[in-house]
């Protein structure tokens, strides 16, 4: 559907995208007493760390194999072995991601080989869950990465049903759930308690909403992350009766996922606006066999009475908006639902999800490209990152802030985009800007031969008269 | 880089981390390393020179998140604001498309931003597959007709204190003195006053902290041909071979420019700081007494005179509410005594301190203003910076931004003094400020409020 331009400069100004590396620390970050380990130089972790704790002002355990030139020349193997087991005796993590980075995929490391160099050197650490994640820098984006990781957990952990005994229903209220890297800590905790509402019980797969949600805990200090996904849990996902998954990034893990174990698997790309969140609780009510809650059908009736209050303002608005794909095909999709329009739309990276949005064009590029193309097409808003707010700034326009990272507001990571309540904010907070930036109203018009005689002397009266031709309504 | 030109650099005879240990230089230990890279810290050296364009020569992970990070401010052009990479893809690695992809890109930069420069920065992909960056930035120089020059600074070279040393050597090779310095403007009210030319070395005009100190400067007759590399631009850079004065301000890493620029230009330099009232006014004391001009020495006392009786009058009330007040401080090299000084003029007891990439030196200019009995702090991970806070009963811990959540999550004021941060704490007017965050954090209601248990846990007991 959606015409797809590919990167046609050689300079990337002002990056939209975020590193693959990244994205799979995330998905490792929603695990439970878990620690990502990038193999790299230690800058890949420092920046990593760094671009976290501005997004979710939370300390962030992330810890790197500290490549250097020689290891870098000569082979990094020690590194590895070195940094998995001091990961292992000073953190005492449940967890760890072994990671690779641009640095190490270019060198050719085999971090499975070593991985079970290291089970064999080190079997004091067997307990210790390890999942290696091929991750360069130089392929996908954040989102890739994070999907890539919550494949190799499944991989990893999830037993075929006849070798881990396992088979699809035994758990009757269980429902696995694969959260791709759109949904905010904020959702997957207003995801959970959805679910709940049909009397299910939720496997958040990974569940930053219990790590990264930005809770106060009891002890003053831990190495390794304070809530999330227990590994445990993976050995019980083929026991569920569901498994749903949101984002399309995780279409792979989720085949997986659903070819080991034969849980049916229900697929939603995102989950902004009616249609969507319609086809969930339609999906929720047949899993549970139990009829939809009242507080969810008033929660539904009050959207529905937004979309009609906003459409005033949404109504052919003009959209800007540059995210990973997921991100924007939601967006894109909320805003077809409300016929606004998204006319300049830029991507990170390529993914297959591409080719169904809802747009005319879709370029893969940076936000640059979002800038000009704004620009070219008469944008009203833009939605992107906290890196849009300059372009958002020069391009006079007002800026929703969405996406990795969000460093210039607090409270960003905890935002509920999703669900009938979430949408309704979002339809009010676009039209609140929208209407706070107005660029509509007409412009006045001074008469020459009706004039006020309150009119200040004008300096040349002529000007008054030739105003004449260019005015009306013009935007 | 070659591995001789990367040893030269780590020895560096104006550091005495050469002579005594070398625990600032310490070899990185997988699985528990914490800091930059090299790239980190040469972009940190060079990305406030605000009128290049900065291209991170890599795949996007350099770029992608660290461009527009840093408090740094500058007076004029936001250009150094823009994150420019070429974003390398696996074909570009595979294929070798490498060094085609950045000579392109540094004309896109020049065509569409008209920088003053191009300064393009190596990471380790390309570092890796042995892209010739000095060749590049050659022939795209000698094609485009503007300045490029290359930064060598892979990350796996080592850590970012040897990127901020790769960044001035960079500087002094390509930049210093490619141009003379205007002459300087003069001030029709003094038009007979001798103008001294100097640099500042290592000062990056954090949140534009140095804005508190430059009009002293204004005022004393010292004109900043550069400051290495808060608010500059880049034709400053290449004027530094003129001034009679280097001061490197707070940072040992930069240390090789002045060494370099006294060798070759014959300047003079020394290290100071202008954290704190007594570190601000020995800085422009140093100043005076390196430049033969014994007016200038009688106008500086006259405006330290001045200036220390105005900040110690506005001080008054804000020292009565700091006095006694404990902090333990964890900060590296320089800033680990200068800082001290600076709680000290507040009437903070700084009960211990961060040394890990502290000289011999600082750590005498420690003991000196902090006793003998002082607590040193070398190795500061998280669990043992608590500790410490816990069985030296401080009430506030002063570090950088990695640890501000650590302190946060046990409950713990805490103030910010890295790069990162959001107010400016440099000169007299500083120390306002300082204290204004200081009692912000102290004073504040929330402490009692987050340690308070919720109500129904406590009557169970």
């Amino acid at each position: 559907m959606a015409e797809i331009s590919k990167r046609n400069k050689p300079l990337s100004v002002n990056p939209l995208k975020t590193s693959q590396p990244m994205g799979a620390s995330l998905a490792l970050l929603g695990l439970d007493r878990a620690m990502p380990l990038l193999h790299g130089s230690q800058g890949c972790t420092a920046f990593a760390k760094v671009f976290f704790v501005r997004h979710f002002r939370e300390p962030i355990p992330v810890q790197s194999t500290a490549m250097d030139q020689v290891t870098s020349i000569m082979g990094a193997d020690d590194n590895i072995l070195e940094g998995l087991k001091t990961v292992c005796e000073k953190a005492k993590p449940a967890v760890v991601g072994l990671l690779t980075t641009g640095i190490s995929e270019v060198q050719g490391a085999d971090i499975r080989r070593v991985l079970k160099s290291f089970r064999a050197r080190y079997p004091e650490f067997q307990e210790v869950k390890i999942v290696p994640v091929n991750t360069p820098d130089f392929n996908g984006c954040l989102e890739t990465g994070f999907a890539a990781a919550v494949r190799a957990m499944i991989e990893e952990w999830v037993p075929a049903a006849d070798a881990g005994e396992t088979h699809p229903s035994r758990q009757p209220r269980q429902v696995n759930v694969l959260c791709g890297a759109l949904l905010t800590p904020g959702d997957v905790e207003a995801l959970k308690c959805l679910i709940e509402s049909f009397g299910l019980q939720p496997v958040m797969v990974p569940d930053l909403s219990d790590s990264l949600d930005g809770h106060l805990s009891a002890t003053d200090f831990s190495p390794v992350t304070t809530g999330g996904t227990p590994v445990a849990a993976f050995a019980t996902l083929g026991d569920a009766t569901a498994t749903l998954v949101v984002g399309a990034s995780m279409n792979p893990a989720a085949d997986l996922l659903q070819e080991r174990t034969g849980v049916p698997a229900y697929r939603f790309e995102h989950l902004l606006g009616l249609a969507a969140m319609d086809s969930l609780v339609m999906a929720l009510a047949d899993i549970s066999g139990k009829p939809v809650p009242a507080r969810l059908e008033r929660q539904r009736a009050q959207l529905q009475d937004a979309m009609l209050d906003t459409h005033f303002m949404l109504g052919q608005a003009r959209i800007a908006m540059a995210a990973d794909a997921d991100l924007l095909n939601a967006f894109s999709r909320l805003c077809a639902e409300m016929g606004a329009e998204v006319v300049a739309a830029v991507v990170s990276s390529r993914t297959p999800v591409l080719e169904r949005l809802p747009v005319a064009q879709v370029k893969i590029g940076d936000l640059e490209d979002l800038e000009s193309l704004a620009r070219i097409r008469g944008a009203d808003l833009v939605i992107g990152s906290s890196h849009a707010a300059g372009s958002a700034q020069r391009l006079g326009l007002p800026l929703l802030r969405a996406g990795f990272p969000l460093y210039d507001q607090l409270g960003g990571y905890q935002r509920v985009w999703i669900g009938y309540q979430g949408t309704r904010q979002i339809l009010f907070d676009i039209a609140n800007l929208l209407l706070a930036h107005s660029q509509h109203a007409i412009k006045p018009y001074r008469s020459f031969y009706s004039r006020k005689f309150d009119y200040q002397q004008e300096a040349s009266g002529h000007e008054v008269a030739t105003a004449s031709v260019d005015s009306g309504l013009r935007r | 880089m070659k591995v001789n030109d990367i040893a030269a650099l780590l020895n560096e005879p104006a550091c005495s981390h050469n002579l005594k240990s070398k625990s600032g230089c310490a070899k990185l230990k997988p699985g528990a390393t914490a800091g930059g890279c090299t790239f980190d810290g040469a972009q940190i050296a060079l990305l406030p020179i605000a009128d290049v364009a900065h291209i991170v020569h890599g795949p996007i992970a350099c770029a992608g998140s660290s461009w527009d990070n840093r408090g740094t401010r500058s007076t004029g052009p936001e250009l150094f604001k823009i994150g420019m990479t070429t974003d390398l893809t696996e074909q570009d690695v595979i294929m070798g498309r490498g060094e085609k992809r950045l000579f392109h890109a540094i004309k896109q930069a020049i065509d569409g931003y008209s920088p003053a420069a191009v300064f393009v920065y190596n990471t380790c992909v390309p570092a890796l597959t042995g892209d010739d960056l000095e060749a590049v930035c050659k022939a795209a120089e000698q094609r485009w007709g503007v300045p490029v020059v290359p930064v060598d600074a892979a990350g796996f070279y080592g850590n970012k204190n040897l990127g901020n040393r790769i960044a001035g050597e960079t500087l002094v090779q390509y930049v210093v003195g490619t141009r003379e310095p205007d002459p300087p403007p003069v001030d029709p009210n003094r038009p007979n006053l001798k103008v001294h030319a100097v640099n500042l070395i290592g000062e990056y005009n954090i949140a534009g902290e140095f804005w508190n100190v430059l009009p002293l400067f204004d005022e004393l007759g010292l004109r900043v041909l550069c400051a290495l590399s808060g608010d500059t631009r880049y034709r400053e850079v290449q004027t530094m071979h003129r001034a009679e004065v280097n001061m490197v301000v707070c940072s040992r890493a930069m240390l090789n420019v002045a060494r370099k620029l006294q060798q070759q230009f014959g300047m003079a330099w020394f290290e100071g700081s202008f954290y704190g009232i007594n570190d601000t006014s020995d800085s422009l004391r140093n100043f005076a007494r390196r430049i033969d001009d014994p007016d200038l020495s009688a106008r500086t006392e006259a405006l330290i005179a001045r200036e220390e009786a105005d900040i110690n009058t506005a001080l008054l009330p804000w020292r009565e509410r700091l006095r006694g007040k404990r902090a333990l401080l964890y900060t590296g090299g320089v800033k680990s005594w200068s800082i001290v000084s600076a709680l000290q003029d507040l009437g903070i007891d700084v009960v211990a301190t961060g040394t890990k990439k502290s000289t011999e030196e600082d750590k005498a200019r420690i003991r000196e203003l902090m006793g003998e009995k002082t607590r040193m702090i070398e190795d500061g991970n998280a669990r043992t910076l608590l500790d410490m806070v816990r069985e030296y009963r401080a009430d506030i811990l002063i570090a950088g931004g990695r640890n501000m959540y650590t302190a946060l999550k046990s409950r713990l004021p805490f103030l910010d003094i890295n790069q990162e941060r959001e107010h400016g704490y440099a000169g007299y007017r500083g120390m306002l400020e300082l204290a204004r965050q200081l009692t912000r954090a102290l004073e504040s209601p929330v402490w009692a409020a987050v340690r308070k248990p919720a109500p129904w846990t406590v009557l169970e007991v």
